[in-house]
C-alpha cells in the first residue's frame, strides 16, 4: 500500500518540521491511521496540538484537527487534557475532532467540559449564519457523553431528541440508550432505519451499532443500505453482546448468521 | 404470454427514466426468472447503479448455473463497478467454472466488499459439477486461498474467510481437521472479538 511508504521515523519528522505544511498534515492522519503509539509520535501531535502555522481560509486549524483526530485513535491519556483545552477552541471543527477524540479515550475527565458545551440546551443548538453547522459539535458532544457514561447528563440530553436535525436527535437516543438502557430509546433508532433518506438510514446504522440495542439486529440486516455499514453495524451489536456473554449464545449466534447472510 | 411479458419488462428497463422507476423495472424482470432477461440483467451491472444492481445479482443468482457462460464471456470486457457486481453473481451461483475468477477476487481485488462476497463464495462451490478427478485437486487450491483470506487487513474478508471454510468443509469433511488446525491457531493472534466468534461458531458446527 502506498501510504505505508513512510515509515515512523519519517511520519515524526515531517510532522516537526516546518516547511511543508501538506506534508505535516498528512503525516498527522498517517500516525493514527497506523496506530504509531511511540512516544516520540504522541508527542510530536501533542505539540501539534497547539500550531499556529497551518490555518484555514475561514480561520480554523486544519493541522490541530488532524492530531486531534489522531490522538483519539492512539490511547494515551496524557493526550486529554490538550484535548479538553481544545474544546473551547473557536475553531467549530477542532471543537469537534477533540469530543469525537476524548470519547475514544473512555477519560471520565472530559465528561464535565463536554457537558458545559450543552449549556443553553436546545434553544442555543442553532446553525450559525453563514454556515454549515451548529454552533457547536452537538452530535460528538452527546455522543461522547453517552459513551463516557455520563448518567448526570441524561437530563441535559433528553431535550435534543427533539432538536430540528434529524442525526442530532439520533445522537440523542443513542446516548440515552447507553445510559439507561430504556428500549424506547433504541426503538426511535430502529425507526430512523425507515426513513426515505439514505444518509439518515446510514446514520441510524451507525448510531445503533455504537448503541448495542440487541433488539434491532433484524431491522439493521433488512433495511436499505450498502451491506458494509449493515454489517459495521452488527458488528458492534456482537460486540456488546459479547461484553456481557463472552461465550457462544443463542443472542451472538443470531447476529452472525444475519452477518453471513449479509457477506 | 410470459415470453411477451420478459420482453415489455426488458423494454421498460431500458427506457426507465430514473433510479427509482429502474430500480423498479429490474426488480420485476428478475422476478419473472426468465433466461431471456440475462443479457439485460448483466447490461444493468455497468449502469453505476447500486440499487438496480442489487435487484439484477439477486435476478442472476436465481437463475443459476444457465447465467455463467454468458457472464464469464462478458465480465472481462467490463468496467470495474460490473466486474465487482458480477464476482457477487458468481459467488451466490457457485459454478467451479468461475472458480479462478473467485480466487483471484478474494484475494487480489482491492475493494474489500468484493474480497469478502468472493471469500465467502468459495465455501459454496458446486463441487459435484467438476469431474471427479479434479475436485480433490481443486479444493485444496480453494482451501489455501481462503487460509490465505485470514491474513487480510480488513476485519470483514477475515470474517468472509472464517465463513467460506467453515462451508468448505461441511461440503467436505475429510477437509475439517487441517481447518480446525488453522482456525485454532489463527484466533490466537486475531484481534477482533468478533472473528473470535465466529472462529467458535464454525467450530462448533463442525461437531
Amino acid at each position: 500500500m502506498e501510504e505505508n511508504s513512510l515509515t515512523v521515523e519519517k511520519a515524526i519528522a515531517n510532522l516537526q518540521q516546518t516547511e511543508d505544511l501538506g506534508q505535516r498534515y498528512y503525516a498527522a492522519w498517517w500516525l493514527g491511521r497506523f496506530r504509531v503509539k511511540d512516544l516520540a509520535a504522541i508527542t510530536a501531535l501533542l505539540e501539534a496540538l497547539e500550531d499556529c502555522e497551518d490555518r484555514a481560509p475561514d480561520g480554523g486549524y486544519p493541522l490541530r484537527r488532524n492530531a486531534a483526530r489522531a490522538l483519539g485513535k492512539l490511547g494515551n491519556t496524557q493526550a486529554v487534557e490538550p484535548l479538553i483545552g481544545c474544546l473551547s477552541n473557536p475553531d467549530y471543527y477542532l471543537r469537534e475532532a477533540a469530543a469525537q477524540a476524548l470519547e475514544m479515550l473512555q477519560d471520565p475527565r472530559a465528561i464535565p467540559p463536554l457537558q458545559e458545551l450543552l449549556t443553553g440546551g436546545v434553544a442555543a443548538a442553532q446553525i450559525v449564519p453563514g454556515k454549515p453547522h451548529l454552533t457547536q459539535p452537538y452530535e460528538a458532544i452527546i455522543e461522547a457523553l453517552g459513551t463516557l457514561k455520563a448518567t448526570n447528563a441524561i437530563s441535559t440530553i433528553e431535550p435534543f431528541l427533539e432538536h430540528f436535525i434529524p442525526k442530532v436527535q439520533y445522537a440523542a437516543a443513542r446516548a440515552l440508550y447507553q445510559l439507561t438502557e430504556n428500549p424506547v430509546y433504541g426503538e426511535m433508532l430502529v425507526k430512523a432505519l425507515t426513513t426515505n433518506e439514505l444518509q439518515l438510514r446510514r446514520s441510524a446504522l451507525i448510531d445503533l451499532g455504537a448503541s448495542g440495542y440487541l433488539p434491532s439486529a433484524e431491522a439493521i440486516a433488512t433495511t436499505f443500505a450498502e451491506n458494509s455499514l449493515k454489517l459495521l453495524s452488527l458488528k458492534g451489536l456482537l460486540e456488546y453482546q459479547l461484553s456481557h456473554e463472552p461465550n457462544l449464545s443463542p443472542r451472538s449466534i443470531e447476529i452472525m448468521q444475519l452477518m453471513d447472510g449479509l457477506l | 404470454m410470459s415470453k411477451m411479458n420478459t420482453q415489455s419488462l426488458i423494454d421498460a428497463v431500458n427506457n426507465a427514466t430514473s433510479a427509482l422507476t429502474l430500480l423498479k423495472s429490474v426488480q420485476a424482470l428478475a422476478e419473472q426468472q426468465d433466461p431471456a432477461a440475462i443479457s439485460t440483467l448483466i447490461a444493468v451491472l455497468g449502469y453505476n447503479n447500486p440499487g438496480a444492481a442489487v435487484a439484477a445479482v439477486d435476478g442472476l443468482i436465481s437463475l443459476g448455473q444457465v447465467v455463467v457462460p454468458q457472464l464469464l464471456e462478458q465480465v472481462d470486457g467490463y468496467n470495474y463497478g460490473a466486474r465487482a457486481w458480477a464476482v457477487r453473481v458468481f459467488a451466490g451461483i457457485g459454478d467451479p467454472r468461475a472458480l479462478d475468477l473467485l480466487i483471484t477476487s478474494a484475494l487480489e481485488d482491492f475493494s474489500p466488499s468484493v474480497r469478502r462476497a468472493a471469500a465467502k463464495g468459495l465455501g459454496n462451490i458446486l463441487w459435484s459439477q467438476l469431474p471427479p478427478q479434479d475436485i480433490a485437486k481443486a479444493q485444496q487450491k480453494v482451501l489455501d486461498s481462503l487460509f490465505l483470506t485470514l491474513n487480510d487487513g480488513e476485519w470483514i474478508v477475515r470474517y468472509a474467510g472464517v465463513v467460506g471454510l467453515e462451508s468448505l468443509g461441511k461440503s467436505n469433511p475429510t477437509l475439517i481437521e487441517s481447518i480446525t488446525t488453522k482456525l485454532t491457531e489463527i484466533k490466537q493472534q486475531e484481534p477482533e472479538i468478533t472473528i473470535k466468534s465466529r472462529i467458535d461458531l464454525a467450530l462448533v458446527n463442525f461437531v
